[in-house]
């Protein structure tokens, strides 16, 4: 993975998400590293996300490396006028690894052209976000022992958003059986149903939440945005019927946890939060480790 | 009375383009720059087709394309047929190919491809060859037939 970009989270095979896992339970056994020592890492954040640059921030600094970089691109000459072509070139004389969060889909792909050093996608547009898919990976594994033959209920957004397409992308790897729990607008698409079709994989899909959660060893939430919708009688219809309780967990495995790529709205109620199988805070903290061993591991130092 | 019926007469050498569907027929002439053109050309639009409904047909004096130029009009018009003519005669009969890569020819759909907002050669893998659908190399989202739009 030495120099590797990491864009799209099928940019890695299996062996190459395990390798990733098992250094992230390393970061996460021993906190005292210094290997980034004079390594430096830009974040170019284009447009605003604060959680993701804190995360990539976090995890340079606890490993020794330093940091450059800019939070929204008002900061940045891209107000000037600059191409991303000529940012990218420019910066990439001054450090050693570059991430990069875009509005624009397939920017971090042409960044990762443009320079011999690798790029890590911080997420570009409504496109990819890979290190929240291992960051979801992980805290998978970690909470199940295992990633083989599990069930994951995806609940939600399915059509847009980004997160559950790649966690099935990668999932499907690992003979997952899924469900699909959304309104009729917001449907997983049919090309991932296709794929998971072509795998032999099974997957059910169903409107209703209340019902037929009990067999769920991950329940990953996702938010319902208003703007996605074409009829806004529709929304105010659906809005409230996809929205996590505590009551709803009663009967649920033991080993069953509630993951989220936050932030959340009203999508998980608060009551859920101390409940032992709201997983969603610790998911956000494993992301830290998760980033160090992709930094580790692309800078070859791992 | 006279008969007023258009003859389009056969040609002597060239290259025949027959079986383009009637609504990829401007997109076909861009494609390939027939608009830049000094040869001999005749069009026919909206003739009847079993196949497609309504068809069209290119007549190309005295021109004759490389494989890898031609393939090119398969985004549009896959079921294209070409009629090599020499002498007033079909001496060969090709079909067109889809190929596995498009660069540089097809604008991505999506508005907020990188592509489209910064000076970059766009890039496909050609993801289904019946009914063609690109998927971009740089947005990963996918432009079907309908939507290709010829750069």
């Amino acid at each position: 993975m030495k120099n590797k970009s990491l864009v799209s989270i099928t940019d890695y095979s299996k062996d190459e998400y395990l390798k990733i896992l098992s250094l992230a339970d390393e970061f996460e056994k021993s906190q005292d590293s210094s290997i980034l020592k004079g390594k430096v890492v830009a974040t170019l954040f284009f447009e605003p996300s604060t959680r993701t640059r804190l995360s990539f921030e976090s995890a340079v600094l606890k490993m020794g490396g330093r940091v450059i970089g800019f939070s929204d691109s008002s900061s940045s000459s891209v107000t000037k006028g600059e191409t991303l072509y000529d940012t990218i070139k420019i910066v990439s004389n001054y450090c050693d690894l570059i991430v990069m969060r875009h509005p624009l889909e397939g920017a971090a792909r042409f960044a990762s052209e443009l320079t011999g050093i690798p790029v890590i996608n911080a997420g570009d547009g409504a496109n990819q976000h890979p290190t929240q898919t291992l960051l979801d990976l992980y805290s998978i594994s970690k909470t199940q022992g295992t990633l083989d033959n599990l069930t994951i209920f995806m609940v939600g957004d399915l059509k847009y958003g980004r997160t559950v397409h790649s966690l099935l992308m990668a999932m499907s790897q690992f003979q997952t059986t899924f469900h699909f729990i959304s309104p009729d607008e917001l449907k997983m698409p049919e090309e991932y149903k296709y794929y998971l079709n072509c795998l032999g994989l099974k997957y059910a899909e169903q409107k209703d939440f209340s019902s037929n959660i009990e067999t769920a060893d991950i329940i990953y939430m996702t938010r319902v945005q208003k703007e996605r919708f074409s009829d806004p009688i529709e929304y105010e219809r659906t809005k409230n019927a996809y929205v996590l309780k505590n009551k709803m967990l009663e009967g649920t495995k033991d080993n069953m946890k509630v993951l989220h790529p936050l932030p959340r709205v009203n999508e998980i109620d608060q009551d859920v939060d101390l409940n032992p199988k709201a997983y969603y805070f610790t998911q956000a903290l494993n992301g830290v480790f998760v980033r160090q061993a992709i930094i580790a591991s692309i800078l070859g130092l791992k | 009375m006279k008969d007023k019926k258009l003859e389009v007469s056969a040609i002597e050498n060239g290259t025949v383009i027959d079986h383009i569907p009637a609504k990829a027929l401007f997109k076909v002439i861009s494609i390939l720059g027939l608009d830049k053109f000094d040869k001999q050309i005749t069009f026919g639009t909206n003739l009847d087709s079993k196949k497609l409904g309504k068809k069209a047909i290119v007549k190309l004096s005295d021109t004759f394309f490389l494989d890898k130029e031609i393939n090119k009009i398969a985004l549009v018009a896959p079921q294209a047929k070409l009629n090599i003519i020499r002498d007033y005669t079909v001496v060969e009969k090709k079909v067109v190919e889809v190929p596995e890569e498009i660069i540089g020819i097809a604008k991505c759909m999506n508005p907020k491809c990188i592509t489209n907002n910064e000076k970059i050669v766009t890039r496909f893998q050609v993801v289904s060859r019946r009914e063609v659908k690109l998927k971009c190399h740089y947005c990963e989202k996918i432009t079907d037939q309908e939507h290709i739009e010829i750069i």
